[in-house]
């Protein structure tokens, strides 16, 4: 009997070794698509019920509320001049990644193949392509979206079940240099955007993604500026209003 | 038994002990990371800013009527905060778990009281929340469930009292759900307040927290202040005195228009202003030629600017 447990426990193991061999010769050619966790398509509204002063409406120069910066951001803020931008056509310093999330807007998610998710926001005009698996973008100069590298990620599940729900992670960087603020805040090169996207649904039925954003900027943050963000799903685009850039 | 039989036993084990259910562990000292709403949950909200509430009109009334000597009331000396101010407040969070002793199941999760906020307690053992009409307390009953890699909360049987700390207000009808999910080192939380009497559709608000093993980040306290009612208010000494001021007489309707000229029928808050094509309404807007007051300081030798002058110190 005694020497029966070793053979019994090497069974289990081969047994268990076999079958996800197994499984994994059937499984279908994966995709970040088909793979996707949770379902950000379709359309969603930013719900302004915080900062709303410092979003719905362009703060007064100077106003760096909220924001840790250095020494050298607010010298940069205190000499913002939104028409400079203007002449310079430069309108879209303050629709860049790291703050284009945070202004009041519309969003439109889809797939552009199967392994790039576009997200449109009908504010500014924009347009982020976030990149999975080998696919990377073109390099070519800073961008004010820069290159976003995108990745699943799931909670571990119980055994023999899928893994339910997860989250989708972004890292952006090679932006061009924008305002994380309209009132001209600053941003530099060297800045890194990393988001978590989460989706759930409330009693009522609403489902909301749940955006959790770092920003890191050695230059013009003493500490990453982490904020959380909420989009409301709505049923069609009947909303969606693109309008251009304004620096003011 | 010998070497081989433990080795395999060990990997066995390994192999059958994967979690039951999609989890994360949310024990442990959170500090305060949200670089949002810096003076709500610093220095307080001005007086009359409903800015991004969803109020409804008897909401806003009941909030116009607010008058900062009711905090001198004995109840109000007395008066905690819901637990939605997990996502209002200035403070990180402390939370641990209690387990069942006999059959070592998960409990509850328990999030440490701030000065102004009881201990908030999530069952997770499955009991019900208590009858409709029991006893309201500040804390409310929790329940939490986890779906996929969120845990969800809901809770019930609130007092009724502010949803922002210039008595914009809720009442003993509103039930929250939070959200709450980790990332790594990152906690966040998604509240939503529904109250069926004063907004006319649910508040949501976000937050997120930074793991902090030391706990040495602005916790709070860990307990809720003691409460030692005292008369603090001669005029309120007398029964029927109770600070209010009447419709229409709040002086400081006003005061966010003279400071940021932002429309007073934004000020007054409504869902309407919650939403991007609000804007619209604010085409005329004009900011403040300069930032005099709760401009962002401190660090690195950026200066505060406070006090309404415009003048750093």
């Amino acid at each position: 009997m005694k020497s029966a447990i070793p053979l019994l426990l090497l069974s289990l193991l081969v047994t268990a070794a076999a079958g996800a061999q197994g499984r994994a010769t059937q499984a279908p050619v994966s995709t970040a698509r088909a793979d996707a966790p949770i379902d950000l398509t379709g359309y969603w509204v930013s719900v302004v019920t915080q900062d709303w002063r410092w979003r719905m409406v362009t703060p007064a120069k100077g106003d760096y509320a909220s924001i840790p910066i250095t020494l050298e951001a607010k010298k940069a803020g205190d000499n913002w001049d939104p028409a400079r931008d203007e002449a310079a056509g430069e309108q879209c310093k303050s629709y860049g990644a790291p703050a284009l999330m945070a202004v009041p807007t519309r969003l439109r998610i889809s797939w552009q193949d199967a392994s790039t998710l576009k997200v449109e926001t009908d504010a500014g005009t924009q347009t982020r392509l976030f990149y999975f698996g080998d696919k990377r973008p073109q390099r070519g100069a800073p961008t004010w979206q820069g290159d976003s590298v995108a990745q699943w990620e799931r909670p571990r599940a119980a055994r023999g079940a899928a893994a339910k729900g997860g989250s989708l992670k972004v890292v952006t960087s090679r932006l061009r240099p924008g305002y994380l603020r309209k009132n001209g805040v600053p941003y530099g090169t060297d800045a890194v955007l990393t988001e978590y996207w989460d989706v759930s649904a409330d009693p009522n039925g609403d489902q909301w993604i749940t955006l959790t954003s770092t920003v890191q900027d050695d230059r013009y943050l003493r500490e990453p500026w982490v904020t959380a963000l909420n989009f409301k799903k709505e049923r069609d685009g009947a909303k969606w209003d693109p309008t251009p850039c304004s620096a003011r | 038994m010998n070497l081989l039989t433990r080795g395999m036993l060990v990997v066995a084990a390994v192999l059958v002990s994967v979690p039951a259910f999609a989890q994360f562990d949310i024990t442990g000292k959170w500090a305060s990371r949200s670089s949002q709403d810096a003076q709500e949950r610093g220095p307080g909200p001005d007086p009359v800013d409903y800015l991004g509430l969803p109020l409804n009109d008897e909401g806003r009334a009941r909030a116009l009527s607010y008058n900062y000597s009711m905090l001198s009331l004995p109840d109000g000396q007395c008066g905690y905060h819901t637990p939605f101010y997990i996502v209002l407040g200035p403070f990180g969070l402390h939370i641990w778990n209690e387990f069942d002793p006999v059959s070592a199941k998960l409990v509850a999760w328990k999030i440490g009281a701030w000065v102004d906020r009881d201990v908030t307690t999530i069952w997770m053992d499955g009991r019900p929340h208590p009858s409709p009409n029991a006893p309201r307390t500040y804390a409310g009953f929790t329940t939490g469930r986890w779906e996929g890699n969120t845990l969800i909360t809901t809770t019930t049987h609130m007092k009724a009292t502010q949803i922002r700390r210039n008595g914009a207000p809720v009442s003993d009808q509103a039930t929250m759900t939070m959200y709450v999910f980790r990332h790594g080192d990152l906690l966040t939380i998604r509240a939503v307040m529904d109250d069926p009497v004063y907004f006319s559709e649910p508040l949501v608000r976000s937050r997120v927290w930074a793991m902090d093993p030391n706990g040495t980040l602005n916790m709070g306290n860990g307990v809720a202040s003691p409460c030692e009612p005292i008369a603090e208010l001669p005029i309120a000494d007398t029964a029927d005195v109770v600070p209010h001021y009447l419709p229409g007489q709040n002086p400081f309707v006003k005061e966010l228009t003279e400071r940021h000229n932002i429309p007073v029928e934004a000020v007054l808050g409504g869902a309407e202003t919650m939403y991007p094509e609000y804007r619209k309404k604010l085409k005329d807007y004009v900011p403040p030629a300069i930032c005099k007051r709760y401009c962002g300081c401190g660090g690195l030798g950026v200066p505060c600017i406070e006090d309404g002058t415009g003048v750093p110190k």
